[in-house]
């Protein structure tokens, strides 16, 4: 890993250089919000924000996306049979990642590609793309990442960590395509790693909150399941989509068919445990019929099954998108307290 | 509105401890200044936890929806009205129901209040007639009414229309409020313009249907988007199902939306999801002169007939 030095100038000449190799996304603002985009040529990132509105997850996991296609028309050759879609990702590079962002595409790569089971959608998409992430000088109230083993300068699922400084950057170059990626910008002038450590510490002071997760591992999942408490936690609860599609670690979707006339596609899109759609079977039952029962299993999965599955912490970065944005002020960090200190 | 909070404890306490109700529906302290979580309560003690600012924007309403026990709701007047929509619509019995009436002098916008300062807001007070918005070093005075939500600057049944008991006197209603400004302004566009309005309005929507689930008037077993057989629309993220989406569940609330803005506080994309049943509710008004939830026992006009309703409209 090296430490380079980038100058404001050489980082808006090196973008231009990059825009000819990679498709770039970065931060763009629209009305009050900052969201990832992708970036036209000469367009900057704009990097004067605390976080974009909704995770950078979906430049890696779309919405939605055409898996197959086929058609039904039994004149022609290959009916009825589904094809994949065709895919072809060109190598990207996203720009002003947050720490945080960056290490839930460690949390949704256990998931798309493990020993049992490889997603290509996803792996395709994740393996082209360079993360260049922007340690977060500035945590906001409900950010809580120094508690689950990250921090605002993490390196953790990034390529390279820029670190603003007077005049530009200070930058870690973690990986060899991060290496391959300030080459191409001609980002070549050796930094100074005490700065960016001065900062650092500074910055982690400045991460207030927290969530309690030390005892989960030992408690039991059946206990936690009976407890008595989800249904006061989940009361307020509309189960709308937000916590979920706003997470950089939710990753289930759904999975549906569209026809125009003979002409059809197979496309995945988001799901959501909070809508009584995601469990219901086809024979009319539903595991999860009340709305208790699907708060309870974002929670479970999120600080428990998961936590026993990987032994590798709870399924959540502490980028408190879910706190700001709830309708409904349901807070990760409350709940994981009660499970945490729950006694049956 | 301040102090309101000592007396709705009182008389929660007083209907739990008396058996009048089985529990009570209100508001609890929450993590974001900026937001109260709708709370259910069912012991006597707990009612210390209830609390009323200007931040207590969800529709109650919404949480009384099929439910069979005898409850104590807190209720401003939009709620107030949604409670009437729902006692109309059997979803709820009038005899199930302890109204504790609020009466409101507005909800405060948390995008309007973000809007002030440059930091994140770290706290919100609220004077009555000023709020004080504090962020890690800055601090800001403005003037409440500047910090309205919208539905709120131009509501004229600030007081419940139908309650047991009020927590306070009524307050004074708004008159003269021009309610439909902005819905005039869409209204005069050509029909390109609107449709790249309402293009622009909706692109940033995500279908995570907070706006549906936040309304008290969506409470169908199956909504129309959930439905598979038949699928009437798509479920991506394509801009043609979304617009769908928005335009037929604002359709299907015309007549009985109160324009209580708890889709558009919900909305975790900021889209102004009102702009669509703020003009049915308009045209309600100007065809029937028909405004929603006033008595719970007048049916809405698009699920009644009368044989003097108005046809002049009918083309």
């Amino acid at each position: 890993m090296k430490v380079i030095k980038i100058d404001q100038k050489d980082w808006d000449e090196g973008l231009g250089k990059l825009y000819d190799e990679f498709r770039l996304f970065g931060p763009v603002k629209n009305g009050d919000i900052h969201q990832f985009q992708p970036l036209t040529k000469g367009e900057l990132p704009d990097l004067n924000f605390s976080n974009t509105r909704l995770s950078v997850k979906s430049a890696v996991y779309p919405q939605s996306q055409v898996m197959f296609e086929y058609n039904l028309d039994e004149k022609q050759e290959g009916h009825h049979i589904m094809k994949p879609a065709s895919f072809d990702y060109p190598a990207r590079a996203l720009l002003g990642v947050r720490p945080c962002d960056a290490a839930g595409f460690l949390i949704a790569k256990k998931n798309f590609d493990n020993p049992d089971y490889r997603d290509p959608y996803w792996c395709e998409s994740y393996e082209k793309t360079t993360l260049v992430g922007l340690a977060c000088d500035s945590p906001s109230t409900n950010c809580f990442c120094t508690s689950v083993e990250l921090g605002p300068y993490s390196e953790q699922g990034l390529d390279v960590l820029l670190v603003a400084v007077d005049g530009g950057f200070q930058a870690k170059v973690i990986t060899e395509k991060g290496e391959a990626l300030v080459t191409k910008a001609g980002w070549d002038k050796n930094g100074d790693e005490k700065v960016i450590e001065h900062q650092r510490e500074k910055a982690e002071k400045r991460v207030n909150s927290a969530i309690e997760t030390d005892k989960l591992a030992e408690k039991s999942s059946k206990d936690l399941f009976d407890a008595p408490f989800w249904e006061d936690m989940a009361f307020a609860c509309l189960n709308c989509g937000t916590c979920t599609y706003s997470c950089p670690t939710c990753w289930c979707f759904d999975i549906q068919d569209e026809n125009q006339e003979d002409q059809g596609i197979r496309m995945r899109n988001w799901d959501s445990c909070m809508s009584p759609l995601f469990t219901l079977e086809g024979s009319g039952h539903n595991p999860r019929p009340l709305k208790f029962h699907r708060v309870r299993q974002r929670f479970m999965h999120k600080l428990k099954y998961y936590l026993d599955k990987y032994e590798d912490g709870i399924m959540c970065v502490g980028c408190g998108r879910c706190i700001n944005l709830c309708p409904v002020n349901i807070d990760i960090r409350k709940i994981s307290s009660k499970m945490n200190n729950y006694q049956p | 509105m301040l102090g309101y909070a000592e007396k709705i404890k009182e008389i929660a306490k007083g209907l739990l401890k008396d058996e009048k109700v089985e529990m009570i529906i209100g508001f609890r302290e929450g993590s974001d200044p900026m937001k109260k979580e709708p709370c259910l309560i069912k012991n006597p003690e707990d009612v210390e936890s209830l609390v009323w600012d200007s931040t207590c924007c969800m529709n109650l309403a919404n949480y009384l929806t099929n439910r069979t026990e005898k409850i104590g709701v807190l209720a401003k007047g939009c709620d107030s009205r949604n409670i009437n929509t729902h006692i109309i619509e059997n979803k709820i019995g009038r005899e199930q129901l302890y109204i504790i009436g609020v009466p409101c002098t507005g909800m405060i916008d948390r995008i309007k209040v973000a809007g002030k300062i440059v930091e994140e807001v770290i706290e919100v007070t609220d004077n009555g007639e000023h709020v004080v918005i504090k962020g890690a070093k800055q601090e800001e005075t403005v003037e409440r009414r500047e910090l309205l939500q919208e539905n709120c600057r131009t509501c004229t049944h600030r007081n419940p229309v139908i309650y047991d008991e009020l927590v306070a006197d009524p307050v004074e209603e708004q008159k003269d409020v021009s309610k439909y400004e902005d819905v005039e302004r869409i209204e005069a566009m050509s029909g390109e313009e609107r449709w790249q309005y309402f293009d622009e309005l909706l692109s940033p929507c995500i279908r995570c249907y907070a706006c549906r689930n936040a309304c008290p008037l969506c409470y169908c077993p199956e909504c129309f988007v959930d439905e598979s057989r038949p699928q009437w629309v798509g479920k991506s993220n394509d801009s043609t199902d979304t617009k769908v989406f928005h335009l037929l569940r604002a359709f299907h609330c015309a007549g009985r939306c109160t324009d209580c803005g708890s889709c558009e506080q919900a909305c975790p994309m900021d889209i102004k999801v009102r702009m669509l049943t703020k003009k049915l509710n308009k045209d309600c008004f100007d065809m029937y002169g028909w405004e929603t939830g006033l008595t719970p026992d007048q049916r809405p006009p698009l699920d009644t007939f009368k044989p003097d309703d108005k046809e002049d409209f009918i083309k």
